[in-house]
C-alpha cells in the first residue's frame, strides 16, 4: 500500500519537477517569471492529442508536440522579452501574464473548452514486480522525465552553450563582453524551457488521461510551489520541489482527504516562505539564482 | 438618472478603482502583488456572513469585512517582506489560490456553493467610499510619506541606511491595500448578491495588477483610467464572443509593447502643468 503511495507520488512528483524546471530556467538565467510556461504545459498536451488522432505512433507524436512547445516558447520570447528589452521587470512579467490568457483562450476556441479524454497511449495495466504493483505508463512517465533532467543536467554542464547560460545567469554584460552569443543563448534557454514544460503537460495527460484548457494554470501554480520549496532559479531545487509537492499531493489525499490536496500545498509555501525562505537547496536568495 | 445596466457599469468601475489602489499602495514601494483576490474575498464573505446570519446592517458589515482583511494583511507583510520583485509576485499568488481553497472547503461559507442573497450595494455608497480612499491618497502624496515611499520605491538599502523604518512602512502599505481590497469586496458581494470561490480568481488579481500598470504605476489617478478600460474594454468587445479573451490577451501583450509605462504617467503631469520634476 505505501509503496504503491511511493510510486505514485514518484509519477506525479516527476512530471511537476519537469514544469518546474522550465519555469526554473527563466528565472535562474534571465531572471523571469514566465506565467505562459504552464499554457506550453498544457498546449504541449494539446499537440500531441492531435498528432494521435492522425494515427502517429506515440513517440513521433511526443517529438512532435515537444517541438511545437518549443516553438511556441520562442513566439513567447520574441514578444514578452525580445521586444521588452530595458523595461522594469514586472513588464515582462505583465506580457507573459498576457500570453497565458491568451493562448488559454486559444486553445479553447481550437479544442474547445470543455475536459478531453487523452488516449491511452501506454497501457496503465498494472503488473507485478516482486511485491511491487506497477504500470507501464508510470515506468515511462518516470523515466520520460528522468532522461529530461539528466539531458538538461549535462547540457548545462558540459556543453559550451550550456556554459554560456551559467555565465548570462551571473552577468550577462560580463558574459557578452567575454565573447558569449548572449542572445543565442537566450534563445535556447526559452527553447529549452518550452520543450520541458511541453514535455511534462505529455506526462501529465498520461498520467490522468485527461486534457483541458484551464490545466495550465493549475499545473504553473504546482510548479511555482515546487520552485518556493526547492529554492528559487536553481534546478535541482526544482526537483526537489517538484518531488516533494507530489508526495504531499498523494499523501493528503491518501490521509487527509482530496479536499485538503491543495491547501496543503499551499500551507508548505507559507510555511518554507516564514521557516526557510531560502528552499531546501538553500542556494539562492532575493538576487538573481544560479542555475 | 442611470439606467441599471450603466448603474451596473458604473458600480463596478467604482469597487474595480478601489481593487486597482489596493494593489497601487504596496506598488508605491515597489512590492507587486497578484493576490489580492484573496482579501478582497475575505472582506465579501465576512461581511456577507454577518450580514446574512447575524443581521449586521451593511455599513458596519462592510468596514469589519475590510479589517478583517486588513488585519490578514499585515499578518502576510510580515514574511512577504523578505521577498522581492517576482518571487513576492509568486509569493501572493500562491496566498490568493490558498485564501480561495479554504473558503471553497469551510461548510460555514457554502463551500463550493457560496453565499447567496446578500444586497444593498448602492451607487452612492460606492462612491462614497472611492472618494474616501482618493481624499486619503491625496493626503498621502503630498505628506512626507510620499517622499519615503518614493526613496523605498527607488532604492530599499539607501533608504533603509538613510533611518527610514522600511519594515514599518511595507507592512503598513499592504495593509492599508488589503483594507481597500477587503471593503471592494464586501460592495463586490452585496451587488453582485451571490458570491463563490470561482469568484475570486487569480485573473481578477491580475488585472488589478494591470490597472496599476497601465495607469503608470506611480499615480492614483493612473489607477483611476487603468480601471476605467479595463471596466469598458470587456463590455464594449462583448461583440467578439468567443474571441474576447484572446483580444483582451493580445491587447495586454501589445500595451506593454507599445506603452510599457502606462498611459497617465508623473512625467507627463510635470509636463502638462509645469510641476517641477524631481531630478531638476
Amino acid at each position: 500500500m505505501i509503496v504503491e503511495q511511493i510510486i505514485n507520488a514518484l509519477q506525479i512528483g516527476s512530471t511537476y519537477a519537469v514544469i518546474a524546471i522550465a519555469f526554473t530556467l527563466l528565472i535562474g538565467i534571465l531572471n523571469l517569471l514566465n506565467f505562459a510556461v504552464g499554457e506550453i504545459f498544457m498546449l504541449g498536451s494539446f499537440f500531441a492529442l492531435t498528432f494521435l488522432a492522425l494515427g502517429l505512433p506515440f513517440w513521433l507524436s511526443f517529438l512532435l508536440a515537444v517541438l511545437l512547445s518549443g516553438v511556441v516558447s520562442l513566439i513567447i520570447y520574441y514578444f514578452s522579452f525580445d521586444l521588452l528589452k530595458g523595461a522594469p521587470e514586472l513588464i515582462p512579467l505583465v506580457s507573459t501574464l498576457g500570453f497565458s490568457i491568451l493562448l488559454q483562450n486559444a486553445a479553447g476556441l481550437i479544442w474547445g473548452t470543455e475536459r478531453q479524454p487523452f488516449p491511452e497511449s501506454i497501457s496503465s495495466q498494472i503488473i507485478h514486480v516482486g511485491p511491487i504493483v506497477i504500470s507501464p505508463a508510470q515506468i515511462v512517465i518516470f523515466g520520460i522525465a528522468l532522461l529530461l533532467m539528466i539531458i538538461l543536467d549535462q547540457f548545462i554542464q558540459k556543453t559550451r552553450i550550456g556554459r554560456g547560460m551559467r555565465a548570462v545567469s551571473e552577468n550577462p554584460e560580463t558574459a557578452n563582453i567575454l565573447g558569449i552569443n548572449s542572445k543565442l543563448v537566450i534563445i535556447v534557454t526559452f527553447f529549452a524551457s518550452g520543450i520541458l514544460a511541453g514535455a511534462s503537460g505529455i506526462l501529465f495527460s498520461i498520467s490522468y488521461f485527461t486534457v483541458e484548457p484551464l490545466v495550465g494554470f493549475h499545473a504553473g501554480i504546482k510548479a511555482i510551489a515546487a520552485m518556493i520549496v526547492g529554492g528559487l532559479g536553481n534546478v535541482r531545487g526544482a526537483i526537489a520541489g517538484g518531488i516533494l509537492i507530489g508526495f504531499i499531493e498523494v499523501m493528503s489525499i491518501q490521509y487527509l482527504g482530496s479536499e485538503y490536496r491543495e491547501i496543503a500545498v499551499y500551507a508548505l509555501i507559507f510555511a518554507t516562505l516564514v521557516v526557510m525562505p531560502q528552499g531546501i537547496m538553500g542556494v539562492v536568495q532575493q538576487e538573481k539564482g544560479r542555475v | 438618472m442611470f439606467s441599471s445596466y450603466q448603474e451596473g457599469i458604473l458600480i463596478l468601475l467604482g469597487i474595480n478603482i478601489l481593487l486597482g489602489w489596493s494593489v497601487y499602495l504596496p506598488m508605491t514601494t515597489g512590492q507587486a502583488s497578484i493576490g489580492n483576490a484573496g482579501f478582497m474575498a475575505i472582506g465579501a464573505y465576512v461581511s456577507s456572513l454577518l450580514t446574512l446570519n447575524f443581521g449586521w446592517a451593511l455599513l458596519p458589515a462592510i468596514l469589519v469585512g475590510g479589517i478583517i482583511a486588513s488585519a490578514v494583511g499585515f499578518l502576510l507583510g510580515i514574511p512577504a517582506l523578505r521577498l522581492k520583485g517576482i518571487y513576492l509576485v509568486m509569493a501572493t499568488l500562491a496566498f490568493g489560490e490558498m485564501v480561495r481553497n479554504i473558503f471553497l472547503n469551510w461548510e460555514l461559507f457554502g463551500g463550493a456553493y457560496g453565499l447567496r442573497g446578500m444586497k444593498g450595494t448602492t451607487l452612492p455608497l460606492v462612491y462614497v467610499f472611492v472618494f474616501l480612499a482618493l481624499i486619503a491618497l491625496i493626503i498621502m502624496s503630498r505628506s512626507r510619506l510620499r517622499l519615503t515611499l518614493d526613496s523605498i520605491f527607488d532604492d530599499e538599502m539607501v533608504s533603509e541606511i538613510s533611518g527610514t523604518d522600511i519594515v514599518r512602512v511595507k507592512v503598513g502599505v499592504f495593509g492599508a491595500g488589503a483594507l481597500l481590497a477587503g471593503i471592494a469586496g464586501a460592495l463586490f458581494a452585496h451587488y453582485m448578491r451571490f458570491i463563490e470561490p470561482g469568484s475570486f480568481t487569480p485573473l481578477l488579481s491580475i488585472f488589478m495588477l494591470l490597472y496599476v500598470i497601465l495607469g503608470g504605476m506611480r499615480s492614483h489617478w493612473g489607477v483611476i483610467l487603468g480601471a476605467a478600460v479595463f471596466t469598458l474594454v470587456p463590455e464594449l468587445s462583448r461583440g467578439l464572443k468567443d474571441y474576447r479573451g484572446v483580444f483582451m490577451g493580445g491587447l495586454i501583450i501589445a500595451l506593454m509593447i507599445f506603452r510599457p509605462k502606462g498611459i497617465i504617467t508623473r512625467d507627463m503631469f510635470r509636463m502638462l502643468f509645469y510641476l517641477p520634476g524631481k531630478n531638476q
